[in-house]
């Protein structure tokens, strides 16, 4: 049956899908010689030797393979964790809702901030200096920044965390969790173990995506590797911007072989990670067999939330601190407040990042109720069809979140260059749309496909269309999780560093650009654009919950 | 031959200036008018809220004075925007580039000029750039040894020069090697950008200048062949101090902004800067404390110019030639000399300027942080502008490989 629905799925399938084809053909094709812009005609894997032969190029790829695989696993840990936990102890439920802000905040604002936290001469140590640590001067360690990437999986982590765990409470809202946590109980697991082998097993399958999408990102943390390091040598995405950004464009065929690498590099570790399935599996198998201990443990859930909750707070902290640089007057180590505070670079804000926050805010409306719509009506459309959609569909809809950003991003710029529009706002847009698209959708689809269709059935059999049903009766009774959709799109454009860099040539310049290049700089300025970035997703947030509220009064 | 009487070639002369001068001035009039309405899309590095204040503040003034809007492209590195017009030229776009005027100099200079991708020659038509000083200071007319023919515009003077904070250095090292004892007295409390940003590599060429025992090559382009031998003090005196630098040299700060950063947290006693009043200026704005100074080596630093350039597929050519004019004015080089606004040196000759402009620098102070221009000793020239890329490759080689 043909509806005014069904020709938006195809639509939002070519938005997900036709750039990130694009954008690997036009990597692939310079990488292995070919790009006859700039005098590229004959094929081979020149770029590739030339890659190789980079100083440093393995370690980069060891740091790469090493630091995604370590956030990774140390993130989905405590996710569980924390899930496991606040599931068997409900009052501490409340702290769940710590962990929104950090979902919203931007990658480079909890960078910075986290870098200041823990800097040698930070606010961890001047807190304790000199009165308990007796130092005057800051420390000589080699942290953060250090070689090895241990800052950037801990930031990773704290931004990733919270991520899985909004991921493993949406696949368990809706499933008779607490009966068959009590069953497990009953049978004498402790709280932790019960949730382990009761409930997990039945969400792992719908996490697996998300988890791929982790990997990916972590592979190409660009604008957290700037801030955190390592710097000599960066992990291989660095490195692929700094050869993409090269004025002699011999350069930028390694630099496609650098991204092509680095695409391989993640399929290499999601490949290592569902490997490794099977072998816990077994191993929990053989566990549950042996059955839960003849005595009772101690219960585990209260040690089990410290980890994660310190996760959460250190996230907070390092957006805490960078607010508080946005008001402090001189601040030297090891004074652990600054001698006066003041707004001098808020009344410079305006001058200086004005049109910034313009851009990001108009981008992430514009962006975000385009994404929330085109979601939307491909779900209304699903409820038109007469087959339920294959399950297949899914795996598109991940496919922008699972190919690494720096891997595929050259290519949509050399697309757009061809087509004379790079640079430009509409580029830009377009690109937030295919990043932005999957998060609107994973956020609506369980509200929209649980929405009891005989609401609609009246409404039809009152006499209205389709289209009218949908607009009188549907949209104003899914208007909260409607509402919520657009404050995570608008989340997600405000944070989109890369595809900002290259959509734009770096001429579109959102708040995200601006805190990058302010890393090093001033950070006075850098938390006035930390606190703008983190307030545009909270006010998107705020308006989502005031939707909520008005819903349910109304209900 | 009939010789000219004296007065006779003098009136001659006289004329033939009067003519050309109002010839300039018609063609000047006209560009005037014709830019009136342009944008101008200024690319240029945006790393310093000084800089990027006083950016806007030219962007108020030409607007005003002249109709041409001023906008602003932030970059991060002008090799940023090269890579750019070169792409853009590569798909083909001969006009209406993205770029109308770009901060520039040395290696970027060279490679676009090269490749002959530069509007030119502008720079000597130019009204204002009569009063550059270029006797006095030649590399207003020489880039990194490169002659810039007209096809870029002097905008500020750059000297190396090291920032140290005198409460906890009350005597700087003067010299590569007094340097080097210095860090190995001092463990953890030096480091420098990591090239290929250009604090970076100036410190790397500072050191090849002073450790190289003939200095001669290094004004031509690299050769392969004598390379090695050339900068193996150079390597010798980084394998030595590196060990104890900052993080033990396993790190780097990405720029000299992220450099001024640790030495305000205390982290290193040392800064680096192409900008002599840099220190007083980040004084002023409370991002250094007030013991910081500057010196310099006593047998010389590396000196250079900045500059603006126009590439040729800029569709904004006379408005952006209209803004490097107004570059060079007396009032926007004395606000540019502000230590209070950015504090970096004018290319002008303040002989060449009418009392009332003169005044205008007169009036500047000095700096609390800054060496009046006698104590700043020697200039020492830019090695020639190959040398940047190889000696970047090489020292990620070594430190990365």
């Amino acid at each position: 049956m043909s509806t005014p629905f069904a020709v938006w799925p195809p639509l939002t399938w070519g938005i997900l899908v036709a750039p990130v084809v694009a954008g690997l053909l036009g990597t692939l094709a310079p990488a292995f010689g070919y790009l006859p812009a700039i005098g590229l005609t004959r094929p081979g894997l020149e770029a590739f030797v030339e890659l190789l032969a980079l100083p440093g190029v393995w370690v980069s790829v060891a740091l790469t393979l090493c630091t995604t695989l370590a956030a990774t696993a140390l993130a989905w840990l405590l996710a569980c964790a924390f899930v496991a936990s606040t599931t068997a102890l409900p009052r501490a439920r409340p702290l769940r809702r710590l962990l929104s802000p950090l979902l919203a905040a931007p990658h480079v604002a909890i960078a910075l901030g986290l870098a200041f936290l823990v800097a040698p001469s930070g606010f961890l140590i001047r807190l304790v200096s000199p009165a308990l640590s007796g130092l005057t001067s800051p420390p000589l360690w080699v942290f953060p920044g250090d070689p090895f990437g241990i800052a950037l999986v801990l930031a990773l982590v704290v931004k990733e965390m919270p991520f899985l765990v909004l991921m493993l409470l949406a696949a368990q809202a809706g499933r008779p969790v607490e009966r068959q946590l009590l069953a497990a109980r009953s049978l004498g697991h402790g709280p932790l173990a019960a949730w382990s082998v009761a409930v997990l097993p039945q969400l792992y399958p719908s996490l697996r995506l998300p988890l791929f999408a982790v990997i990916a990102y972590g592979a190409s943390p660009v604008d957290m590797a700037l801030v955190l390091g390592p710097s000599v040598p960066p992990v291989l995405a660095v490195r692929v911007i700094e050869l993409l950004g090269h004025p002699d464009l011999v350069h930028w065929a390694t630099g496609a072989a650098a991204a092509v690498l680095l695409l391989a590099l993640a399929g290499l570790a999601m490949v290592a990670w569902w490997l490794c399935e099977w072998p816990v599996q077994t191993l929990a198998k053989r566990l549950l067999r042996r059955g839960p201990p003849a005595r009772p443990r101690v219960s585990f859930a209260l040690p089990a939330l410290v980890v994660p909750a310190a996760v959460g707070v250190a996230g907070l902290a390092s957006l805490a601190v960078m607010m508080l640089w946005s008001i402090a007057g001189r601040w030297r180590f090891p004074d652990s407040w600054p001698d006066d505070l003041h707004l001098d670079a808020w009344i410079a804000a305006p001058d200086q990042l004005g049109v910034a926050l313009l851009v990001t805010a108009g981008l992430a409306l514009v962006v975000g109720l385009a994404a929330t719509s085109l979601a939307l009506l491909c779900l209304e459309a699903e409820t038109h069809r007469s087959r339920p959609v294959p399950a297949r569909w899914q795996l598109w809809l991940y496919l922008p979140l699972v190919v690494p950003q720096a891997a595929f991003l050259f290519g949509i710029q050399v697309l757009l260059v061809a087509l004379r529009v790079d640079g430009s706002l509409t580029a830009v847009a377009l690109v937030h749309l295919t990043f932005v698209l999957p998060y609107a959708f994973l956020a609506l689809a369980g509200a929209v496909r649980t929405f009891d269709p005989r609401w609609a059935l009246v409404g039809r059999s009152l006499g209205h269309r389709p289209g009218a049903v949908f607009w009188r009766i549907k949209l104003p009774m899914l208007a909260a999780p409607v509402a919520t959709a657009f404050a995570l799109s608008v989340a997600v454009s405000a944070a989109l560093y890369l595809p900002t860099l290259f959509a734009g040539s770096g001429q579109v310049r959102t708040l995200a650009l601006e805190a990058v290049a302010l890393a090093s700089s001033d950070r006075r300025s850098a938390g006035v654009v930390v606190t703008l970035l983190a307030a545009l997703p909270m006010c998107a947030f705020l308006l989502a919950a005031l939707v909520r509220a008005r819903v349910e009064r109304r209900a | 031959m009939r010789r000219i009487s004296t007065p006779v070639a003098y009136f001659v002369m006289l004329l033939l200036t009067i003519v050309s001068a109002s010839r300039t001035q018609a063609s000047w009039e006209e560009k005037l008018a014709a830019a009136d309405g342009q944008t101008v899309r200024f690319n240029a590095w945006a790393g310093s809220p000084a800089i990027n204040g006083y950016i806007a503040w030219v962007g108020d003034e030409v607007h005003s004075r002249y109709g041409v809007t001023l906008d602003h492209v932030k970059i991060t590195d002008a090799s940023e925007a090269v890579a750019r017009i070169v792409a853009e030229r590569a798909a083909g776009r001969e006009t209406n580039g993205s770029v109308d005027l770009l901060w520039i100099n040395g290696e970027n200079f060279h490679a676009l000029k090269r490749a002959e991708l530069l509007h030119g020659p502008f720079a000597f038509e130019l009204p204002n750039f009569r009063l550059v000083d270029t006797d006095g200071k030649p590399t207003t007319l020489i880039d990194f040894t490169v002659p810039t023919d007209g096809y870029e515009s002097p905008w500020g003077m750059a000297q190396f020069v090291l920032l140290y904070d005198s409460a906890a250095l009350p005597e700087p090292p003067r010299s590569t090697s007094a340097l080097g004892d210095w860090i190995a007295a001092n463990p953890g409390r030096f480091t420098h950008p990591a090239p290929p940003d250009f604090i970076g590599t100036t410190f790397l060429k500072q050191l090849l200048l002073d450790t190289t025992p003939d200095r001669a090559p290094l004004g031509g382009p690299v050769d392969e062949a004598t390379a090695a031998d050339l900068t193996a003090p150079l390597w010798a005196w980084l394998d030595e101090a590196s060990p104890h630098f900052w993080r033990r040299g396993r790190a780097f700060p990405s720029d000299g902004q992220a450099l001024h950063q640790l030495l305000d947290d205390g982290e290193v006693t040392m800064s680096l800067s192409f900008n002599p009043g840099e220190a007083s200026q980040l004084i002023a704005a409370g991002r250094l404390p007030e013991t910081v100074r500057t010196t310099t080596f006593a047998a010389g630093t590396i000196g250079n110019t900045h500059f603006v350039a126009i590439p040729a597929s800029s569709s904004s050519k006379v408005g952006a030639e209209i803004v490097a004019n107004f570059l060079l004015s007396p009032v926007a080089q004395a606000r540019k000399q502000d230590p209070r606004i950015w504090g970096d040196p004018t290319v002008l000759d303040l002989d060449r300027l009418d009392a009332a402009d003169r005044a205008l620098f007169e009036a500047l102070p000095l700096g609390v942080a800054t060496l009046p221009p006698a104590a700043l000793g020697p200039t020492l020239a830019e090695p020639h502008p190959s040398w940047v890329d190889w000696l970047e490759r090489e020292w990620q080689r070594r430190v990365q490989g």
